[in-house]
């Protein structure tokens, strides 16, 4: 191509553009969780939520429906290695003590919403309800969905901040969040936190649930993800 | 000269190739891409819009291997024998004058003897393929998520989000110039401009091609 000006003329904007454009990505993905954590803090989550990546549920379901459930019809079934198998309705899960705090949601794959409230019964008090026979060692859940089923140690279900939750966010949950009652395991990633909780038994071992068997650790503590060189080994 | 401009007639128009058919076939084949990647992206990202009519992990797998796929229209038709006018014209977008940098900074307000693609025009381009790139790499990471610290996973997705937004604003602009500017739109179906409108819009490139050898014949 003969060029009208002699080449000294001649300035390469569209390397320059590419390569900022490209290092601003770069500089993104490496502070990105630092500058929203700080956008967060500064304008509150209102503001967080409306900026692109901002604080905002990404909803996910394995169907790729949401199971429509009745408060009037809801019913959570929890059977297995206890003294007092019992059918729960959402008028029961009221009637009980109640607990709420206020706490962070994190996804495995990267998004997060902090300062969500929740309101629920702690799975420690429907333990107690209906008394763990020594022999239980984990609880397997399972959802309206007929497809996601999670799993939890006896242990790690007795942790202060592991609910049965009717309350999210100030209101009922809604159906897309898993209501009218859902698990929220607050230590742990999001996929722990079945929605649309149906049952509960006690078993004596630990079986992976959906999640696990797709991939995803057991034991999905915040803290522990660290990827391939965690030394958790049941991270992989 | 192997200029060969239409035989003059005295109604004929008398055209110049704009963009050959590999440039035509990798726009278009980016194009669907990219809209496919936008439409699914916006179920994705509101979730529970569309989410009860469409199963999700079908949407996700449209958008995860459209997106994997993205850039290869690009790179196929760069390389190889058939990408000459592609890597005429990826110079052409590279290299700016003085004038067109004092273009830009004066929003067009300064005089230009504009190249085949204007800068506004190079700047979509240019911003095209970097948005690819970045694209590329945020969606790896988020698809392929287990080797990224939850910070890095974090960032991933806000640079995606970031990137979504401004692509959706640049590719309606893009549209937008389309629409109202029907002679360049016809060269990105047709491949031609008639000589009347390179005059006039992009005279820089008309006097360029009808002084040099740059192979620009008639479609």
């Amino acid at each position: 191509m003969k060029n009208t000006e002699p080449s000294a003329a001649r300035v390469p904007v569209g390397r320059r553009v590419f390569l900022g454009v490209a290092a601003l990505g770069a500089l993104g993905v490496a502070f990105g969780a630092g500058i929203q954590n700080f956008l967060g803090n500064a304008f509150g989550s209102g503001l967080g939520g409306l900026l692109p990546g901002g604080d905002r549920f990404r909803i996910y379901s394995i169907t790729g429906t949401s199971p429509k459930i009745k408060d009037s019809d809801y019913r959570l079934r929890v059977s297995g290695l206890v003294e007092r198998p019992k059918i729960f309705t959402l008028d029961d899960l009221k009637a009980m003590p109640s607990t709420s705090f206020v706490k962070t949601f994190q996804c495995v794959t990267g998004w997060r919403v902090p300062d969500v409230a929740w309101e629920g019964v702690l799975l420690s008090d429907i333990l107690d309800a209906v008394g763990v026979k020594p022999e239980g060692r984990a609880l397997t859940f399972e959802s309206y969905d007929r497809a996601d089923t999670e799993s939890l140690t006896i242990d790690q279900a007795r942790l202060p901040d592991v609910m049965v939750a009717y309350s999210m966010l100030g209101a009922p949950v809604t159906t897309e969040h898993g209501g009218p009652v859902r698990l929220y395991v607050a230590p742990m990633f999001g996929y722990k936190s079945l929605k649309w909780l149906s049952a509960i038994r006690v078993v004596s071992q630990e079986q992976p649930g959906y999640w696990e068997q797709n991939g995803y650790p057991v034991n999905g503590w915040l803290d522990g993800a660290t990827g391939p060189t965690d030394p958790d080994p049941s991270l992989q | 000269m192997s200029v060969s401009l239409a035989r003059p007639s005295p109604q004929a128009t008398v055209r110049i190739l704009r963009f050959d058919r590999v440039q035509r076939a990798a726009h278009w084949a980016n194009a669907l891409l990219f809209g496919v990647l936008m439409f699914t992206a916006i179920p994705l990202y509101f979730g529970s819009f569309f989410g009860v009519v469409f199963p999700r992990h079908v949407i996700e797998q449209i958008h995860l291997w459209c997106g994997l796929t993205l850039p290869l229209p690009l790179i196929i038709s760069l390389l190889g024998p058939w990408g000459r006018a592609m890597r005429h014209d990826v110079r052409r977008i590279n290299y700016w004058t003085k004038s067109e940098i004092r273009w830009l900074r004066t929003l067009g307000r300064s005089s230009l003897d504009a190249d085949k693609f204007n800068p506004g025009q190079k700047l979509n381009a240019i911003f095209v393929t970097v948005a690819i790139l970045v694209m590329l790499v945020t969606g790896s990471m988020l698809q392929w998520f287990r080797f990224f610290t939850v910070d890095l996973r974090q960032g991933a997705t806000f640079v995606h989000d970031v990137f979504a937004l401004v692509i959706f604003v640049v590719v309606a602009g893009h549209i937008y110039m389309a629409l109202t500017h029907r002679d360049s739109l016809r060269s990105i179906f047709k491949g031609w401009v008639s000589e009347s409108w390179a005059k006039t819009h992009a005279r820089g490139w008309f006097n360029e091609v009808t002084a040099s050898d740059e192979p620009s014949r008639k479609n």
